[in-house]
């Protein structure tokens, strides 16, 4: 049986490892003060917006001004979970030693504190990307996302537990942290349970403090319509979420991995499991900066630690070093990347290996393809 | 009636971070201007002047959180040099309330103290710490007092002598301070109006490598014993380069008057480790990451497994890599003490694992 480990020769693989080390340093020995500078215009752009947003409430009973609040705070949530956050937490500008910009301390508007989140994402989704059984991402454990995952007819609702999903990903990503699952396998106790709930109690009832009580209270009489828009906000923000996340690792032709196949990776194994397990999406700036640059998945799952403004510098590159050792690079627009995405998740509903599909991602009969 | 002004003051405040939660008031009020900030003290500087070629002397006015300095304490600085936060200790030498004073010289191999010298300019914002250190006159003040100091050292003797003139001191203070030659000189002009302000104070300068000051070559017995004949029966302060400390502290040793010898040093004793006979691993439980120990400090073994904690000076001086160790025992690189309490505050750049550690990094 072929595996993961036998896509490129050993000199192969040796030789695709430098040529990203490489790549990688090239680019840590170039960041410096156009890098901090550009996060702080985003930084400044959030802020901004979430001001006029939250201002433009307290006009709400105009329906444009409510609508052009909604829109404000929308993007505010999207830039501070997206190009900030996820960034940030990720340590990409820790290299700069500001505090606000530490990966230790920055808190996110979102429910999930950003302290679970770093375990779980940072540490467990980026090491096991896509890793069966390990990479907690791949379902989150609700859904089936893999033909590798047994079904089970719990799976028939596949599609609506993701569309719930996309509703309540905040919620859903706090909840992610708990690994539920792992305590009725019995592989994870409550009591271990006990001080992330904690966490996460405190920072939901912050976060509902401020947008449903504080600031529609605030409004007086427009205090349904400040909750509603502070609402339709938070909603905006998942649906967003939940298709950029989606659209990284679960279209058609990614690829997922055994355990057995991805013991004792090397650093090239290592980096070319993220490349078959990652997918981009193509956009113009705007786009890339509103999906936190996650639209370069691949780039993103090479290098998590790189400021997130450096993927579209590098993308090219990427992308000729896979050409050249006959990878794929997986890309397309938002709409081709989800509508592969929604079709998996319906089709894994069914029992069954969807026949003559690409979705077949643990491919028992890897070729050589490269070799 | 103010104290209800202030109750509601401090109401709103805390109302506003709870509506600007998760990021706090002052990451919105900075956006406007650095110097608003509430929690962290930012100084803005006022004032720049060069006394000598090779240095730069900058007052600075702290943010409000500020709550002053004793005489001879320092802060911790902080300057952005592209892109990177760079942080170190200086003291002011201003009176104690209101503008802290800087003087800085450029190291030619320093990263931050050229920097300083090279762009600092009035309007430039620093980040500041809460005032530190033990190296300040005890009170009641003792009746004599020899201050000594070399180079750019003088800041904080020179902050004790204005705090001792302000206070009218009655005893009799000694200033010698010690310059290459009489063009390196800082201060001049400041010490010699405090010299006329005060019956009881007297500088006396020494060069090192020029003439035409009151003593020249570099610090010994007679210096001082020409300086304060009764330094017996003083305190004595002193702050300056590591040659200029280690004969000071020699003779006061061999004098058997090292309690009444008071220093302040930024250049810690070379610390040594021994690579060979470590063992145990390391955990950084935050991050999940896990390596062998080998026997370097904690911050070095933490940026060797790709973690970047938060730091300073990077000899324990400045306490910016103070974590949580949870379990396990270090070696303190400097004392050699070996500690295994539980959950317990260690820095990381000078704490040495002694077999299995975890640090909650
Ligand atoms: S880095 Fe300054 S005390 Fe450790």
């Amino acid at each position: 049986m072929t595996g993961l480990q036998d896509r490129l020769t050993p000199e192969q693989i040796e030789e695709f490892g430098r040529e990203l080390d490489a790549l990688r340093q090239r680019v840590v020995d170039d960041l410096g003060e156009a890098d901090v500078e550009y996060i702080r215009t985003i930084i400044k752009t959030q802020r901004g917006l979430e001001v006029a947003g939250r201002g433009l409430l307290f006009a709400g009973f105009l329906p444009p001004a409510w609508v052009a609040g909604v829109a404000a705070l929308s993007l505010a949530k999207i830039l501070d979970n997206m190009e900030i956050g996820h960034n940030v937490m990720h340590g990409q500008y820790d290299w700069t030693r500001i505090p606000e910009l530490s990966s230790q301390r920055f808190e996110w508007d979102n429910v999930a504190p950003a302290e679970n989140w770093r375990h779980s994402h940072n540490y467990l989704h980026h090491t096991f990307t896509n890793i069966l059984d390990k990479d907690r991402d791949i379902g989150y454990g609700i859904l089936r996302m893999d033909a590798a995952q047994k079904w089970h007819p719990y799976y028939l609702g596949n599609p609506v537990y993701a569309t719930l999903l996309a509703l309540l990903f905040q919620w859903g990503v706090m909840l992610h942290d708990l690994e539920i699952e792992r305590v009725f396998k019995g592989e994870r106790t409550w009591a271990e349970n006990v001080p992330v709930l904690r966490k996460i109690m405190r920072k939901a009832a912050r976060q509902i403090g401020k947008d449903y009580v504080l600031f529609p209270l605030l409004t007086g009489p427009l205090a349904p319509l400040t909750l509603v828009g502070n609402a339709s906000a938070n909603l905006v923000r998942n649906l967003w979420a939940f298709s950029i996340i989606f659209c990284g690792h679960f279209p058609a032709d990614v690829e997922s991995f055994t355990q057995e196949e991805t013991d004792e990776e090397s650093r090239g194994q290592w980096y070319l499991r993220q490349i078959l397990g990652s997918a981009n999406i193509t956009g113009g700036p705007l786009f890339h900066i509103l999906s936190g640059n996650l639209s370069h998945q691949i780039e993103h799952h090479l290098f998590p630690d790189i400021p997130a403004r450096r993927y579209p510098q590098i993308a090219a590159e990427v992308r000729e070093i896979c050409e050249r050792y006959g990878l794929p690079y997986n890309t397309g627009p938002l709409r081709k990347q989800l509508w592969s995405v929604a079709k998996k998740i319906v089709k894994l509903a069914l029992p069954g290996t969807p026949s003559g599909g690409p979705e077949v991602t643990v491919d028992p009969d890897r070729q050589l393809r490269a070799a | 009636m103010t104290a209800l002004l202030q109750q509601r003051l401090r109401g709103l405040a805390s109302l506003a971070e709870a509506l600007l939660t998760p990021h706090g008031a002052d990451r919105y009020l900075e956006l406007l201007d650095p110097m608003l900030v509430r929690r962290e003290i930012r100084g803005r500087v006022v004032a720049v002047r060069h006394q000598t070629p090779d240095t730069v002397t900058f007052t600075v006015r702290p943010s409000r959180a500020w709550r002053g300095f004793e005489a001879g304490q320092y802060v911790r600085l902080t300057a952005e040099i592209d892109g990177v936060r760079r942080t170190r200790c200086y003291s002011p030498c201003g009176p104690g309330s209101g503008d802290l004073e800087f003087t800085v010289k450029a190291d030619p191999h320093g990263l931050v103290s050229r920097h300083l010298h090279a762009t600092t300019r009035v309007g430039t914002v620093f980040g500041l710490s809460a005032a530190d250190g033990e190296f300040t006159l005890p009170s009641p003040r003792p009746e004599r007092i020899v201050l000594v100091s070399g180079g750019s050292g003088i800041t904080p003797v020179l902050a004790m002598a204005r705090r001792l003139v302000v206070e009218g001191h009655r005893g009799e203070v000694v200033f010698l301070h010690y310059a290459n030659s009489a063009d390196d000189v800082l201060y001049r002009t400041e010490l010699a109006a405090l010299a006329e302000r005060h019956r009881g104070f007297r500088v006396v300068h020494a060069h090192t490598h020029g003439r035409g000051g009151d003593l020249s070559g570099f610090f010994s017995k007679q210096h001082l014993a020409h300086a304060a004949p009764w330094f017996r029966d003083a305190e004595t302060f002193v702050c300056g380069p590591k040659p200029l400390m280690d004969s000071v502290r020699e003779l006061f040793e061999a004098e058997g008057l090292g309690e009444r010898l008071h220093t302040e040093e930024f250049t810690a004793p070379p610390l040594n480790f021994d690579t060979e006979a470590a063992e145990g691993t390391v955990r950084f439980a935050r991050s999940g990451r896990e390596c062998a120990n080998s026997g370097k400090p904690l911050l070095e073994q933490a940026e060797d497994a790709g973690l970047s904690p938060e730091h300073g000076c990077r000899m324990g001086i400045c306490f910016s890599c103070t974590q949580v160790k949870t379990a396990g025992r270090v070696r303190n690189a400097r004392t050699g003490e070996v500690s295994g309490e539980e959950d317990e505050e260690i820095q990381l750049c000078i704490s040495v694992p002694v077999g299995d550690v975890e640090i909650n990094a």
